[in-house]
């Protein structure tokens, strides 16, 4: 059986793979990351890969962000900001990206820039997660407010230059500093071509001190404003392919929903070491991929993809069983119990 | 697909971003009506283990 000419199998396979993406962009506010690639080792061609990944992202950010919406995860001055320093940093990102090209040296430096960031990202998130050194966990405010109070005073969160935007109850930071943290988070994303939410979200939390959800529901509401953007922009190159994205986004619908939901009951400090490991092994994914293309190896690239989507995979699956865990707990009126 | 191959370019754009922005709320109002109706059920399966 086909429907609008893709066989009923393929439909079946993209939504479920959707509900994958979705549950792991609902929850964590990323995973942009795992659409394109896979749909390159598919066999689509790369402007019908982007474009449609994008605009995939792009749908399955308007439900994760009404979600987070009803949640009260969303601070939509923050997301402005966000917008506008991010844009301005993919911009400059993309030029420097476009110089390395004309330089022969985007490849090398890109997949290596990538493959530091991730680790590096994930590595430190994963240190302070499962750090035995208890001075990092404040006592009144939990781990992510003893590592506001390590931040040094030259972080931008320090800087009292006017206007200051309130963020949430008790975050005041400066505009100035904002735009410079997600001018710098942006830097990246157009330098790597990604979304760039695994900088992001950390850097939301750690810089500018919001709370795990709250960076997630603000950073899915700036995805979805540039995801709709890019969208638009690829779509008149034709690479939006319909057949691709409904289906996709059926799926993801359903785990985006999911996934926002969920971030309510599962502990944040086990949700940050979750996201610390699909980071790090993102980091090993895109090495794999980098090492199979020096070493004209095409095979290495499918393994690169393949423990990138069995890592979201798995991620997918500790998060649905911290999150029955945690119904179960409460439901005998205990903590819900550590790994 | 859905008779939007024939528009022009920037016309075509916007009615493939209007038709998945179409699509996402259609299926963020259709999977919210399902996660009330099932939700508690659901969530009490699990609690009842």
């Amino acid at each position: 059986m086909a429907v609008f000419g893709v066989s009923a199998v393929t439909l079946a396979t993209f939504a479920g793979f959707g509900a994958l993406v979705g549950l792991i962009f609902g929850f964590f506010g990323m995973g942009s990351f795992l659409v394109t690639p896979t749909l390159l080792v598919l066999g689509y061609d790369s402007t019908v890969a982007v474009g449609s990944g994008l605009a995939f992202v792009f749908g399955t950010a308007v439900i994760a962000t009404l979600k987070h919406r009803d949640l009260g995860q969303v601070e939509y001055r923050l997301g402005a900001v966000t917008i506008a320093g991010t844009t301005a940093g993919i911009e400059v990102g993309k030029r420097g990206l476009l110089a390395l090209r004309d330089a022969g040296l985007a490849d090398g430096l890109v997949g290596g820039a990538y493959v530091i960031l991730l680790g590096t990202v994930g590595t430190m998130v994963l240190r302070d997660v499962y750090s035995d050194d208890t001075s990092s966990k404040s006592a009144d405010g939990g781990l992510l407010a003893g590592l506001a109070d390590r931040i040094p005073d030259w972080v931008p969160r320090r800087v009292r230059l006017p206007p200051r935007l309130l963020v949430g109850d008790d975050v005041e930071i400066s505009v100035w500093s904002l735009v410079l943290i997600t001018f710098v988070t942006g830097l990246p994303a157009g330098l790597l071509g990604i979304g760039g939410g695994f900088v992001r979200i950390p850097a939301l939390i750690y810089l500018v001190g919001v709370s795990m959800p709250v960076a997630v529901g603000t950073n899915v509401f700036a995805i979805m404003v540039s995801g709709g953007i890019g969208t638009f922009s690829w779509a008149q190159s034709g690479g939006v392919d319909l057949s691709v994205v409904a289906p996709l986004l059926l799926g993801s619908a359903f785990g985006a929903r999911l996934g926002s939901a969920i971030t309510d009951h599962v502990d944040e400090h086990r949700s940050m070491g979750y996201f610390g490991a699909m980071v790090v092994l993102g980091a090993v994914a895109v090495a794999i991929r980098q090492v199979g293309r020096r070493l004209d190896m095409p095979e290495l690239r499918v393994v690169g993809i393949a423990l990138i989507v069995g890592s979201a995979f798995l991620v997918a699956m500790l998060v649905l069983a911290s999150a029955v865990r945690a119904i179960r707990s409460d439901d005998d009126g205990g903590a819900a119990p550590a790994d | 697909m859905l008779g939007i191959a024939t528009l022009s370019g920037p016309v075509h754009a916007a009615a493939l971003v209007g038709i998945v922005l179409a699509e996402a709320l259609l299926l963020y109002v259709g999977y919210g009506g399902v996660f009330r109706l099932a939700g508690e059920d659901v969530k009490a399966a699990i609690e009842d283990r």
